[in-house]
């Protein structure tokens, strides 16, 4: 894990008394709304439906145990007893009062973390895979990168008002965990002939006008990486729209000048930048490697492990569905699903928090993750530990095992906390997991995200079912999507029609399930797959039969 | 943006907690909506709503639409009523303190 250096912890410092006193005026008057709004929101501090909102920064998902407690005793101390890990590998309290907000801040600062950046039109947190270090096809561990970049674009002078704000998104895998061509930048890493590189797409993003990002190189040197990135985000920041809020994103200044245009200004602001950038990113980079150090695996008898994959059918499903294998072949990777049917997707206890952060203390190395799919990770754990680790979880009401089904849906907050929602997202996951916990194993793997609004916080373009969560005629209304892909095959969703009530969208989710499990050749073909095979047709009609006279 | 509707209420959040508050026919800020003001004019509803703007005790004040339901006052969006209320995967909003339970 990156360690702060004493630079990092003065900056973090300075900006919670910056802020302290920027409340301090509010409070008293001298800030108007207008003047201390900005602040706050620089500071990750919102407005929300029933109270503030305080976003928090975990750096490409990773957490240490000391600061996922301080995060359970900010939500026990401040907040009502729970934080919300976002789609953005954040989390989220919903209950901070304004007068609070500084000592939160100052708390978050005693374990290396803050909420800069969390807002506004700045670059975003850098997310990456939530395996990182650990997967099996991993050709090298993003996170250094992503701390990098991290370190760069923090307070970067010219990237503080940008057009629009601006997501970054890592994979170090050939398999992309972590959407990378729904991000305004996504970066692969490969291998170019022995050498570290990154494949480049640029002008993803989701929202009202949901785009699958393009390449913009194919090969790029690692040692080129900040050069490149400062040459895209500055023709972004000249050319980029300020006319229009919804035409601001780079996928719109991509979109209108066209790929190729667009690569020679990134070509040519490369050539002017790449002077300027003489080593020392690149001596940052190294030592920033040093702290990304493997774990010391250590070697543990596994027979208690294959004991109880022999003797606990409940241990066994919860290995297949929530265990990943490790690049140590005697370790695995455990995603704890944040998904308990019936529960808010991506929400955790003070007190499941403390769990987490000890079992991650006892077996996993000292190292937690957050998903982009709303789960936590362990990241490195021995075979031999996972029976142990699944009991403490069962007792903790977290050792649900359902990743990749039915019930483990990415949603928003939707109307039932988030001010820009057109409907709510949360009771209708919450729906969908009780509805489908006995029949999602037959089902097999099928990914649901939710959204309460057009902005897409919930992913809903790239669910293999999407829904969209709209406001018609003073009536919640839901648009369902069929298709949308995350992963390599990136894919945006096609609409299906007419949206459905609450009370209707239930029974039509029915019917497009059942139809699906009618067509599919075995349980082997999964519904993406069944809808690649079979076109969108089947699952249209299915969803509207209601709609055909007898 | 769609005409408003009367009658109407204001309503904006305090600015120490962000929770959702209602002007009241006393000239106080209420986190109840019962004994909220209600404009039947428009124009007296933004007149009052300018005047109450540079309160430095909430934020973000707008007209919000209501219905009277004999003796009951009840918003008329869905959007305002979760306000009201509160959140309906936890009782941690408005419903918390009212003891109420919200069916989803």
């Amino acid at each position: 894990m990156y360690a702060y250096t004493e630079f990092d912890r003065a900056f973090v410092r300075d900006r919670v008394l910056q802020y302290r006193d920027q409340v301090k005026r509010r409070l008293n008057g001298s800030l108007t709304e207008d003047e201390f709004k900005p602040l706050r929101l620089m500071n990750g501090v919102y407005l929300q439906l029933h109270a503030y909102m305080l976003r928090v920064a975990i750096p490409y998902g990773s957490l240490t145990p000391r600061q996922m407690r301080q995060l359970a005793d900010v939500a026990d101390r401040w907040d009502k007893g729970y934080g919300h890990f976002t789609t953005r590998q954040n989390v989220q309290f919903n209950w901070p009062r304004l007068i609070d907000t500084p000592d939160i801040l100052e708390a978050l600062a005693d374990v290396d973390m803050h909420a800069i950046q969390t807002s506004g039109n700045t670059i975003r947190n850098v997310t990456t895979d939530q395996f990182a270090g650990a997967a099996l096809d991993e050709v090298a561990d993003p996170r250094p990168y992503a701390e990098l970049i991290r370190q760069w674009s923090t307070d970067h002078p010219e990237f503080q008002f940008l057009p629009r704000k601006f997501k970054i998104a890592i994979t170090g895998g050939s398999d992309d965990r972590a959407v990378i061509r729904a991000h305004d930048i996504g970066l692969q890493l490969i291998d170019v002939k022995g050498r570290i590189g990154f494949r480049v797409f640029v002008g993803g993003g989701l929202g009202r006008t949901p785009i699958i990002g393009q390449e913009l190189h194919d090969a790029l040197p690692a040692e080129d990486l900040l050069p490149y990135l400062e040459a895209v985000l500055s023709v972004y920041n000249l050319a980029g729209r300020r006319d229009n809020k919804y035409k601001a994103r780079i996928k719109i200044t991509v979109g209108e000048m066209g790929i190729d245009r667009f690569k020679e200004r990134v070509d040519a602001a490369f050539e002017r930048l790449r002077p300027a950038f003489t080593g020392q990113d690149l001596s940052v980079l190294g030592e920033i490697q040093a702290d990304f150090e493997p774990p010391r695996f250590l070697e543990k008898s596994q027979d208690v492990y294959f004991s109880a994959l022999d003797g606990d059918a409940h241990f066994r499903t919860w290995v297949e569905r929530n265990v990943t294998p490790h690049k140590h072949p005697s370790y695995a990777s455990v995603t704890i699903s944040l998904k308990g049917h019936g529960k808010t997707p991506g929400d955790a206890s003070a007190a499941q928090m403390r769990v987490m952060a000890s079992l991650a203390e006892r077996f996993g190395h000292e190292e937690l993750r957050v998903s982009h799919e709303q789960n936590i990770v362990l990241p490195h754990v021995a075979q031999a530990d996972l029976p142990e680790i699944y009991r403490q979880l069962a007792k903790h009401g977290l050792a649900t095992a359902n990743i990749g089904l039915v019930s483990d849906i990415i949603a928003c907050p939707g109307m039932d906390y988030c001010a820009l929602a057109t409907a709510r997202s949360i009771p209708i996951a919450q729906d969908i997991a009780l509805r489908y916990e006995r029949r999602e194993s037959e089902i097999g793997d099928l990914k649901i995200k939710i959204s309460g609004c057009i902005n897409a916080c919930g992913h809903h373009h790239v669910g293999h079912i999407g829904i969209l969560g709209l406001d018609k005629a003073g009536v919640e209304n839901y648009q369902v999507t069929v298709g949308g892909s995350a992963g390599n095959d990136a894919a945006i969703g096609q609409k299906m029609g007419r949206g459905f009530s609450f009370e209707e969208l239930m029974p039509a989710l029915d019917r497009l399930i059942d139809t699906y499990l009618a067509v599919r050749i075995d349980p082997s073909e999964a519904f993406v797959s069944a809808v690649e095979r079979l076109g969108t047709i089947p699952f249209q009609e299915a969803l509207y039969a209601i709609d055909k006279p007898a | 943006m769609a005409a408003i509707k009367l009658p109407v209420v204001i309503t904006a959040n305090d600015l120490l907690s962000g929770e959702a508050v209602y002007w009241h026919t006393s000239g106080i800020w209420s986190t109840d909506l019962t004994g909220s003001k209600v404009f039947e004019s428009l124009e007296q509803a933004q007149a009052s709503l300018q005047r109450v703007v540079s309160d430095a005790v909430v934020i973000g004040a707008y007209l919000a639409e209501v219905v009277e339901e004999g003796n009951r006052l009840v918003s008329r969006h869905y959007r305002e009523r979760f306000r009201e209320r509160g959140p309906s995967n936890y009782c941690h909003g408005k419903q918390e303190s009212q003891r109420q339970k919200v069916a989803v």
